[in-house]
Parts: structure tokens; sequence; C-alpha cells
């Protein structure tokens, strides 16, 4: 299987099942059309030439035809599908647990418009988590991550700095426990920035290995999604702070993270306000609403969706190797060093290896399950009693999913969120197909970026 | 190759069989929370 695609004037073609992408020139970009329609590959030289004897000279597609065909091959291009004997292996493997995301407040200070939290509340009332309960899901999470070392928590909300208390004696029991039982922690922290002061700051800046900044981009953008309580806008209270955060940690080791919706479809403007501010580290993400809600992206956005990527990847590849580059969440891929093939089949671990724990120790498969019945799972003092959950989510990977058997896309997003999935179709093994879209074209976006910073570094050496 | 430029080197093919080891980075431990995006996670092995 392959996809090919013009972008930015580069003539590209990704082998799916290898991840192998070529940049080629208009000959073999068509040579290659014709070997797709003609065979999925596995075509005649003889076939090829007679199908494009009209438009290209014989010495020409000659050469073009057996440069293809080393790659064919070489299992670079038109490869076999290895992967679906592995799953017997997926689906046997035992369950470690290496990942929790800690709702340490279900409250927040600010009221988000599109807060899929409800500003908090996830559906229940307010509450903070104790600093016992927290202990009981570090507890947890070491004495179910069988031979994992590196544990990841995040300190998530609602608004955790509002108990940051708990996130500091939280910290220091994890990096005792680590010492003790030979883990490592990695965590992060995910926060709104109004409480942010210089303690928080250092603290961030001493233990937090991510954190996650939430603004929106532009000021009017920001603060018509993002008012504080009194209906006041945030922007001008987090910003200043974000910068000198961003800054202190070299521009590493973080993202500034906005949502774009109905509202906002000119998003660009978004991100490259963030990288005018300074911010190196930016991540702007499609809101996931309901189609009745005012602010929901609309099939009818996709056009103005796809043209606004493609000018944001466009600004991007003019500002590589120069002071002005940044890095978008959205368009990072990484061809050589990225997730190994296991990984990319069975999907975001969410009910596995990655768990919710609320404030009173109830788990669920991912914060966005958090608050519906059908998905607690059990608690972080009992442990987990729904098995049957967690052997659904494990049967969840790519080749589970009808909609994604045949998506260039499928080994980028693992097949996508389960949350999104359910909440737009009532199961976790569709897609949400709007989010799909969106999908494709970023990873379209980031492999020609990649395509451009290979051309640039040819250019420099 | 005069008409190929093939941008990365490693196979996906090759990883099926020593990988899954499972340090690496959550997805949604990253930034994303809303979407799943695998692809530009780094291999731990690599990263090492």
């Amino acid at each position: 299987m392959i996809h090919q695609y013009q972008n930015n004037g580069y003539n590209i073609v990704l082998d799916v099942n290898s991840g192998a992408v070529h940049v080629v020139d208009a000959l073999a970009y068509d040579v290659i059309a014709v070997m797709d329609r003609l065979q999925g590959g596995a075509t005649s030289k003889e076939a090829v030439t007679e199908a494009l004897a009209d438009r290209y000279k014989a010495g020409a597609l000659s050469e073009t035809i057996a440069e293809v065909q080393s790659l064919v091959e070489a299992e670079e291009l038109f490869s076999p599908d290895p992967y679906e004997q592995a799953l017997d292996g997926l689906a046997s493997r035992p369950v470690v647990v290496k990942a929790l995301c800690l709702h340490i407040a279900h409250d927040c200070n600010l009221a988000c418009r599109y807060c899929f939290a409800k500003e908090g509340e996830y559906h229940g009332e307010r509450a903070l988590m104790s600093f016992a309960v927290g202990k009981a899901a570090l507890d947890f999470l070491i004495a179910h991550s069988g031979n994992r070392r590196n544990l990841e928590v995040d300190f998530f909300g609602g608004e955790p700095t509002m108990n940051f208390q708990v996130v500091k004696d939280l910290v220091a029991y994890g990096r005792e426990q680590e010492k003790l039982c030979d883990k490592h922690f990695r965590f992060t922290l995910t926060t709104n920035g109004i409480l942010l002061n210089e303690e928080i700051h250092d603290f961030v800046n001493r233990e937090m290995d991510n954190v996650v900044l939430s603004i929106d981009g532009r000021k009017e953008v920001n603060d018509r999604m993002r008012p504080c309580r009194n209906g006041s806008g945030s922007y001008d209270l987090i910003v200043p702070k974000f910068q000198k955060l961003a800054e202190s940690r070299n521009q590493e080791r973080y993202y500034v993270r906005g949502t774009f919706t109905h509202f906002n479809t000119d998003f660009s403007k978004d991100v490259l306000h963030l990288a005018d501010l300074g911010f190196k580290q930016i991540s702007v993400e499609p809101v996931v609403a309901m189609p009745e809600d005012a602010y929901a992206l609309q099939e009818s956005d996709l056009p103005t969706l796809f043209a606004e990527y493609d000018k944001l990847a466009a600004e991007m590849a003019k500002r590589i190797h120069t002071e002005k580059a940044f890095h978008f969440f959205h368009f990072m891929i990484d061809l050589e060093g990225g997730p190994c093939a296991i990984k990319r089949l069975s999907g975001c671990g969410s009910g596995t290896e990655y768990l919710a724990v609320t404030p009173w120790g109830d788990l669920y498969p991912c914060h966005q399950f958090v608050g519906n019945p059908d998905f607690l799972m059990g608690n972080v003092q009992d442990g987990i009693k729904r098995q049957d959950l967690v052997a659904e989510f494990q049967g969840c990977n790519v080749y589970a999913k009808e909609k994604c058997r045949n998506c260039f896309a499928k080994f980028m997003c693992s097949g996508g969120c389960a949350a999104n999935s359910y909440h737009f179709h009532g199961r976790i093994n569709d897609a949400y197909d709007l989010g799909c879209e969106l999908q494709r074209k970023r990873v379209e976006c980031a492999i020609m970026l990649k395509a451009v910073e290979n051309a640039v570094e040819q250019e420099e050496t | 190759m005069k008409h190929i430029k093939t941008l990365n080197t490693k196979k996906l093919q090759n990883t099926v069989k020593k990988g899954g080891c499972g340090e690496c980075q959550t997805s949604c431990q990253s930034a994303c929370k809303t979407s799943c995006t695998v692809g530009n996670q780094t291999c731990e092995k690599a990263r090492a």
C-alpha cells in the first residue's frame, strides 16, 4: 500500500508498511502511479512503458522503472503487510500499567467554553485529590508496572495548581519510591497558568519532565474561549508567565497547547502568533465537540482547515534552520528513530497501560472517559475490577478498526483516539471521521516538511 | 538514484521482532489529550 501526493512543490510517495518516504521527480511519480493502478506494484516493465510511452522518452522511462523496481525488491515500495500476524502476540502480552493521568483537581479557575471536563467537574462534583489517594495511585502504578522502568504521571485537572501542595508531596513521594523500586518517574504538569508563580515555576523546572501550558493563540481568540470565572480574558495574565517559563527551560521540554474551533478556522494565525511570542514548542489542536455545539468543527470547515495546515506548513518550511523556526506538535514526525511497529499497531494504551485517576481514586481508561459509569474500571486501593474493559481496550488496535485498514496514516495515529470513537459512534473500535481527515492532512504536511529539511541540509553541506 | 530520493533508512518491518519493549512515552502524556499522535514519538531505544 502506498500513498502519493504533491505538497509545496514536492512529489512524495509514502510506502505505508515499511514507512519509507520517497521524494521523487515527476517521471518517477507517474511510474509509481501507473504501477499502483495496474497491479499494486507487481507490474511488468513493458506494461508501465506502454502506459507512459506518449509522455516520456524510452531511455528515461527505462531508467526510472529500474529505480522503482529496486525499491520494490528492497521492500521499500509496495511492501507487503507483515503486521497482522503480530497481533496474536499483542493480545497475549501481559498488561502492565506505565502511565497515569492524575486528576489532582476537579476544579478550575477558568471557565473554558469547550472544556471536555465541564470546567473541571467531569460531570461530577468539585473535588481535590488528597495526598493519601495520590500516594495510593503511585503505589498502584509501581505495583502494576511489571518490568517497565519509565513511569509517567501527568498532573492534570481541572487545574492542578489549585491543589499544588499535593502535587509537591506526590513528587517527593515518587522520588523516594523510584530509588527503592528501581523505577524512573517522568512527571508532567498541564496548567492554564493562572496560579503560576515563582514557587511553582521553580518547582516545575526542577521536577517536571514536560509541562503543557494552555493558551489558544491570539488574544481575542484565547479570551473568547478561555475566560476567567468572572468573564474577563486570561491572555494577559498568562502570556508573560508562559514566556518566562519557556525561556527558563531553554525552550525545551514544554508545549504551549491550544485548541482551535469553528470560531477560528484561520488557526494558522494563532500558531504563528504563538511563534511570534517566542514560543518554540507549539501544539494547537482541533476541538472535539458534538455537532450541536456552536464552536464544533464541521465537515464544511475541512477545505479551510486543510488550506490552513498547508499555509502553516509552507511558512514553517521557510523557517527551517533559521532563528524563527519552531516545532508544531502535529507536524513532528520521526522518520529514523520513531516508534516500533508494535507501538504503532497497538494504539494509545488507554484502558491498559494508561489510566486516569479521579480525585477519589477511581480508575477510568483515560481522562476522556472520566465520569462515565460504564467505564469505571476500579480504584487505586482495590485495583481493577473490570477486566472485561481491559480486554476490550487491549483488543483495540489498527487492525480491529475497519476504517483504518486502507488508511495511509494508520501507523502514524495507531488507530486514533478511542474516546473520540466512543463519543461519536458509541464504540471504541470505530474512528472519529473528521479527526481522521485532519490527521491525514497533518501527516502529509509533516512528511513534506521532512523533505524540505532534507533539501535544506543537502544545500548546506 | 537519479529520480528518487529516499528520506529514511530504517524499515518499519524490521522493528516487529525486537520492538514492543513499552518503555516509550504514552502518546497522550505528551501534549495532545484529545488526539492520538504516535508517529512523532521517539523510540526509547533510539533515544538511549
